[in-house]
């Protein structure tokens, strides 16, 4: 599981969205069409730049949602609504738009399928991204290692991947718990109430299995989440977090 | 270069594009990038290393490293993801305090951290009072996601060269990578340049 590095200069190419899917009411699956990638590791993230009218440039990060085995790169963006990014990929591309994207970046926030030791995944909201690029690899690649993800959202409809993830929950080796924040629709079975110390005790794998952690999702969520894995007696080692921004003022 | 036409800047306005490297936002807010766990080492626990090549090996506890002279600086800071933060302002000593005493030959640092962090930069760089170990933000004691009890501040790099939760720095005759810079990030990493990645 060393990084890898990456050699030579990660150049600016074109994408081509060739599909779109409506995830919830916030957020959507922007499938690219790439000339020239060479695959990625799953939890790696690319840059997106967006070039307006008059010359203006933003860029922002959004990882990689598919599996290094599947033929597109998809990103899923949420609206943040008073943003400057994450409204127009959510709002506005339409399928043969083309934008700009380097990658794949990062090299410790990632996962092999060759890796056996359990692994634990914990998500908040859009931090689900990652995963599903770990979850399809796992499937994809054959992997033996057990996964749980915990997976914390506002609400069902809020729920990035529901059916998928439905249908992995048949696995034998992958195991995923969701926790509904906000709203419960009637008859709801599952969890409550936010990711916290009292949750992941009842829910994760004992620190004595020593799995390896990924932690992903708006600061806030990451900060509490990995402090409570620590005071459970996670080693901070086995820990990787990924923190996708909004700590506020 | 592909055009986005109904894609609108929401760039603020008050903010000299100077000030403002290739590909960076300006933030008013204060996000967080680190690759694990926040450590919080209380300062009493806490102490600071210079090592390696050096004439000889010096250690501050939190109570020696107070007592050297600090200021108060006001500078723009660059994280590699992309957002930027104008006027911060930081109290803390600098490293040109610190490493007065030392003698080298060396020509690179490796600066480590609670957590096992590491990153490096030419000893040039930090040595010239271009770079503080700090203690506080606005005026506060520096918040254990923040960096606390104390981190490097080295305005003129992207931001993941201020190592969080600093514990000293190792003074090498042979640069080596640090945490991210093996990890595919831009050896040196200037924000002017737009060094983000290995090859830029
Ligand atoms: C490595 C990495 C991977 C990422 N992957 C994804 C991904 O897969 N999907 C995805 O939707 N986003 C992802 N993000 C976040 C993404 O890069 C942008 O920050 C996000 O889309 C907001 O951009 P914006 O231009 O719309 O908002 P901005 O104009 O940048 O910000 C608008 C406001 O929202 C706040 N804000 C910024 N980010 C967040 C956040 N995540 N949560 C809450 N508030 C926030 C800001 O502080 C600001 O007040 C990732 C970030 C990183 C660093």
């Amino acid at each position: 599981m060393a990084g890898t590095a990456i050699h030579g200069r990660l150049k600016w190419q074109l994408g081509t969205v060739v599909e779109l899917v409506e995830e919830t009411p916030n957020t959507r699956s922007i499938a690219l069409a790439l000339c020239n990638w060479h695959g990625h590791r799953a939890g790696q993230h690319v840059d997106v730049r967006l070039t307006a009218d008059d010359g203006y440039q933003a860029q922002r990060s959004y990882s990689i949602a598919s599996a290094p085995e599947d033929r597109n790169v998809v990103l899923t963006v949420e609206r943040l609504a008073d943003g400057e990014v994450s409204p127009y990929l959510v709002d506005e591309l339409r399928i043969g738009d083309q934008v700009e994207v380097r990658g794949p970046i990062g090299g410790y926030f990632v996962w092999e399928a060759t890796c056996e030791r359990p692994v634990l995944l914990v998500a908040g909201g859009s931090g689900v991204v990652p995963f599903r690029s770990m979850l399809r690899h796992h499937r994809a690649a054959g992997g033996a290692a057990p996964i749980r993800l915990l997976y914390s959202a506002r609400s069902q409809s809020a729920l990035i991947y529901r059916d998928e993830l439905t249908r992995m929950s048949g696995y034998p080796e992958i195991d995923i718990r969701i926790t509904l924040t906000r709203e419960q629709p009637g008859g709801w079975d599952g969890y409550r109430g936010r990711i916290d110390r009292g949750f992941i005790d009842l829910v994760a794998w004992p620190p004595a299995d020593r799995p390896l952690v990924y932690v992903c999702g708006p600061t806030a969520f990451v900060e509490t989440a990995a402090d409570a894995l620590v005071t459970l007696g996670h080693a901070p080692d086995l820990i990787r977090t990924e923190r996708f921004g909004g700590t506020g003022t | 270069m592909a055009l986005s036409p109904n894609f609108h800047s929401r760039r603020r306005t008050d903010v000299d594009p100077a000030r403002v490297p290739p590909g960076q936002y300006v933030t008013s807010g204060f996000p967080v990038l680190s690759a694990g766990p926040t450590p919080k080492t209380p300062p009493a626990d806490w102490t600071f290393t210079v090592r390696g090549a050096v004439d000889r090996p010096r250690t501050w506890t939190w109570d020696e490293f107070r007592n050297l002279p600090s200021e108060t600086i006001t500078v723009d800071i660059h994280c590699v993801t992309k957002w930027s933060k104008l006027d911060t302002s930081w109290t803390g000593v600098s490293l040109e305090t610190l490493l007065g005493g030392t003698r080298t030959q060396a020509q690179h640092v490796l600066a480590f951290s609670d957590g096992g962090y590491t990153t490096n930069m030419p000893l040039a760089d930090i040595s010239d009072g271009r770079a503080w170990l700090v203690y506080a933000y606005d005026g506060a004691p520096l918040a254990p996601e923040h960096g606390g009890p104390v981190r490097l501040l080295v305005p003129h790099l992207y931001f993941w060269k201020s190592a969080k939760w600093v514990r000293g720095l190792e003074l090498r005759n042979q640069d080596e990578p640090g945490f991210w810079e093996r990890y595919g990030y831009h050896n040196y990493g200037d924000p002017w340049r737009e060094q983000r990645y290995t090859g830029d």
